[in-house]
């Protein structure tokens, strides 16, 4: 997962039809996505979690295959989960440091449940290598 | 008890090692606290009106001995207040009339957690690494995530039992667990389940109740309800599917939360539970919950249906243990016998009879240790006590036991032939008191003392009913009840549910209790689900004895043969209850404060 800080991100200009912003409210699976190579998908507030099902929608339901970005109030402490929900790369919020943003990926070995990138859940796995 | 594997038990110390990352990056000033709160709300780490609060999961109610020595040793080592926060504390309530705080102790939840009030939170990392070493954790306990799933104490064990529902809680203990997507809902998400045909896990009043059951075909599976809460607005939680086969389980709450996540309201915090949700969109939001059920299954391959491998490796470890050296025994041999004793020591008897319990095996029993008691903060355990606990579930419970909803412990594998010697220990801790399901055995939160979100305090109004009601033979008389206390509408104490609730309000600066009637959590005692009503304008602490003491008069004055409380209450309606409470009035006008 690409991490930016903000001065290397351009929000889509006006009539880019490659480039699309998504308000956090919007159906994702209502989305046309032809031609569209980037998705801005918008987190308001850090608790607003919205974006999280958006991004999800898009990359596991709709197969998009582009890039899926996190704007706005984005933590590096939020960054694994935006990770395994789909998006592919992150804007950090202004004065936010990315020093530790790798130490985050690095926590968890593995995790219980199945998400956008690894499909299948742990239990899948132990039935695999049963 | 499930049993971690390495993965579960690698999980939960990077867990600690995460939490002990944001501390110190929180600490050196390179988190700010508003990014900081909810990452440790996630650990179970609230701060509260003097001190941290930290609330340890304990799944579905599970525990085992060791780790009731863990919680006892943290009551011990650390759940103790820098002398200067503790004068604060004492300073600040003492205003109010308190004379007491307790330190040093556990304190038992309504959803089966425990919590610590003084732990520094230059202590927390340490805590819990401490935890993590037994398997233990605060995993969103607390924020806008997944919580605790709760069942009922007697799972497993109890006579009524269809299904056994441990091993489904597990198996969404762990799907839940950091669930990416479900970590910033619009507000907390309660599961509960019940296996047994009486549900005791008050599944009603949770944003998703799960009632196991067979369908005609004899195939397993969940009868779902949807949108309970307490609160401000209370609301008992409604079908949304009849019969769902067990294998699907995390699909279809994966679907119930994704449409929550993306359509809950986010501009009113009081409005945001998933309750409002569904009240206010209907058979659209089961239409889309289905719908996107359907997506699940049919675009994403159900991913999460569990396969047999994995059910049968969870069930597992929940088999009945092997009691060591008791020797196999005819079960009407031992009812007899313990008719005998019952006989021969009433206090025996009287223990007997209200804090045993049946068991799906004749020869054992499941016995409850009440932790209500005089001097004592309801649910509140001692270091002392817990290690003394702890040896109690190696000698006489297989190394297990069950923290309730009702705030005490209960031990599900005692056999029979050694009850007599289980009451005569608990007796002498002050844990064998006879009141399990009375009135003295009320559920009641920590309130104003400890908790910043409280109108008033809790504690005092429990000990003034405790104090006021020792004598058992009257207690019996009373019978069955559920008292419970809130100390504001954030219902911790469960108030709503009670056949009697007490709920702090704050009027003109002071604390004043409403007092509810005829609430129930949905168990077969208590009738169907619903929230207690109001008998009149809110009272002084002072007051509140006096009304429980009217109300329970005019129970026992119209109370037909047999008659319970709660059933008493429903026949003969509110008016007579609310006409009593009115004289309970005291005449003072300002009533200084308590």
């Amino acid at each position: 997962m690409k991490i930016l800080a903000s001065q290397d991100h351009q929000a889509p200009a006006e009539g880019d039809t490659r480039s699309v912003a998504l308000a956090n409210d919007v159906d994702a699976l209502a989305l046309a996505l032809d031609g569209v190579e980037r998705v801005d998908l918008h987190f308001p507030s850090f608790t607003d979690g919205r974006a999280f099902s958006q991004a999800f929608l898009l990359r596991r339901r709709r197969g998009f295959k582009g890039d899926i970005r996190a704007t706005g109030d984005v933590l590096i402490d939020q960054l694994v989960q935006m990770q395994r929900t789909g998006f592919s790369s992150a804007v950090l919020r202004e004065g936010v440091d990315a020093a530790d943003a790798q130490r985050q990926f690095e926590m968890f070995p593995g995790f219980y449940q199945g998400d956008a990138v690894n499909h299948q859940p742990i239990f899948a796995d132990k039935a695999a290598t049963a | 008890m499930y049993q971690y594997t390495e993965f579960d038990k690698t999980f939960v110390h990077q867990r600690s090692r995460q939490f002990r990352d944001q501390l110190e990056r929180w600490q050196a000033g390179k988190l700010p606290e508003d990014d900081f709160r909810p990452l440790r709300l996630q650990n179970g780490w609230y701060v509260q009106r003097y001190a941290p609060m930290l609330r340890v999961a304990v799944p579905y109610g599970e525990i085992a001995s060791r780790q009731l020595r863990v919680l006892a040793t943290i009551a011990r080592d650390y759940d103790e207040p820098e002398a200067a926060v503790f004068k604060a504390a004492m300073d600040g309530q003492g205003l109010l009339g308190t004379t007491f705080l307790p330190k040093n102790c556990a304190h038992f939840t309504t959803r089966t957690n425990v919590q610590f009030n003084w732990i520094p939170l230059s202590k927390a990392a340490d805590v819990m690494d401490l935890l993590a070493s037994v398997d233990m954790h605060g995993i969103q306990t607390s924020g806008n995530c997944i919580r605790n799933t709760t069942t009922d104490a007697l799972a497993g064990v109890a006579v009524d039992e269809l299904i056994d529902p441990r091993p489904y809680a597990e198996i969404l203990r762990q799907w839940t667990t950091l669930h990416p997507e479900f970590a910033f809902l619009p507000r907390k998400f309660k599961i509960a389940i019940s296996g047994a045909a009486d549900d005791r896990a008050a599944t009603g009043w949770h944003d998703v109740g799960l009632h196991m059951a067979r369908n005609e075909a004899g195939e397993i599976g969940f009868k779902v309800f949807v949108g309970g809460g307490m609160g401000r607005t209370p609301v008992i939680g409604t079908v949304i599917r009849e019969f769902l086969p067990w294998n699907q389980i995390m699909n279809y709450i994966e679907a119930i939360v994704r449409v929550y996540n993306e359509h809950g309201r986010r501009d009113n915090k009081y409005k945001a539970r998933i309750k409002i949700l569904v009240k206010s969109e209907g058979q659209k939001y089961i239409d889309d919950v289905e719908e996107e059920y359907r997506q699940i299954m049919e675009i994403d391959g159900g991913p999460h249906t569990v396969p047999q491998a994995e059910f049968d490796r969870v069930a597992a470890c929940f088999v009945p243990p092997v009691l060591a050296d008791i020797p196999d025994a005819d079960p009407a041999a031992l009812a007899a016998s313990l008719q005998a004793q019952a006989a021969e020591h009433v206090a025996f008897g009287r223990w007997l009879k209200r804090n045993v319990h049946a068991h799906k095996n004749a020869q054992l029993r499941a016995v409850t240790l009440s932790f209500k008691r005089p001097g004592q903060s309801p649910g509140d355990a001692t270091s002392e006590q817990l290690i003394a606990v702890a040896d109690l579930v190696d000698q006489y419970s297989a190394g297990e036991a069950r923290v309730t909803h009702d705030q005490n412990v209960l031990l599900p594998w005692v056999h029979a032939s050694r009850l007599f010697d289980l009451w005569q220990e608990a007796k002498a801790l002050g844990l064998a008191s006879a009141n399990v399901q009375l009135l003295t055995d009320m559920i009641a939160c920590p309130g104003g003392d400890f908790c910043s979100l409280a109108n008033a305090r809790s504690l005092p109004i429990a000990e003034a009913i405790t104090q006021r009601y020792q004598d058992l033979d009257e207690l019996d008389d009373i019978g069955e009840i559920d008292l419970h206390i809130s100390g504001c509408i954030n219902s911790c104490g469960h108030h709503h549910s009670g056949h009697i609730g007490i709920l702090g309000v704050d009027k003109d600066g002071k604390e004043w209790y409403q007092v509810t009637l005829g609430g129930s959590d949905g168990s077969d005692l208590s009738g169907a689900a619903v929230a207690g009503k109001v008998i009149g304008p809110s009272f002084s602490a002072a007051e509140v004895p006096d009304v429980i003491e009217a109300v329970l008069g005019t129970y026992r004055d119209l109370r037909e043969s047999g008659e319970t409380f709660q059933s008493t209450v429903r026949r003969a309606g509110l008016d007579p209850f609310k006409e009593a409470a009115k004289t309970a009035r005291h005449k003072e006008e300002a009533v200084a404060t308590a």
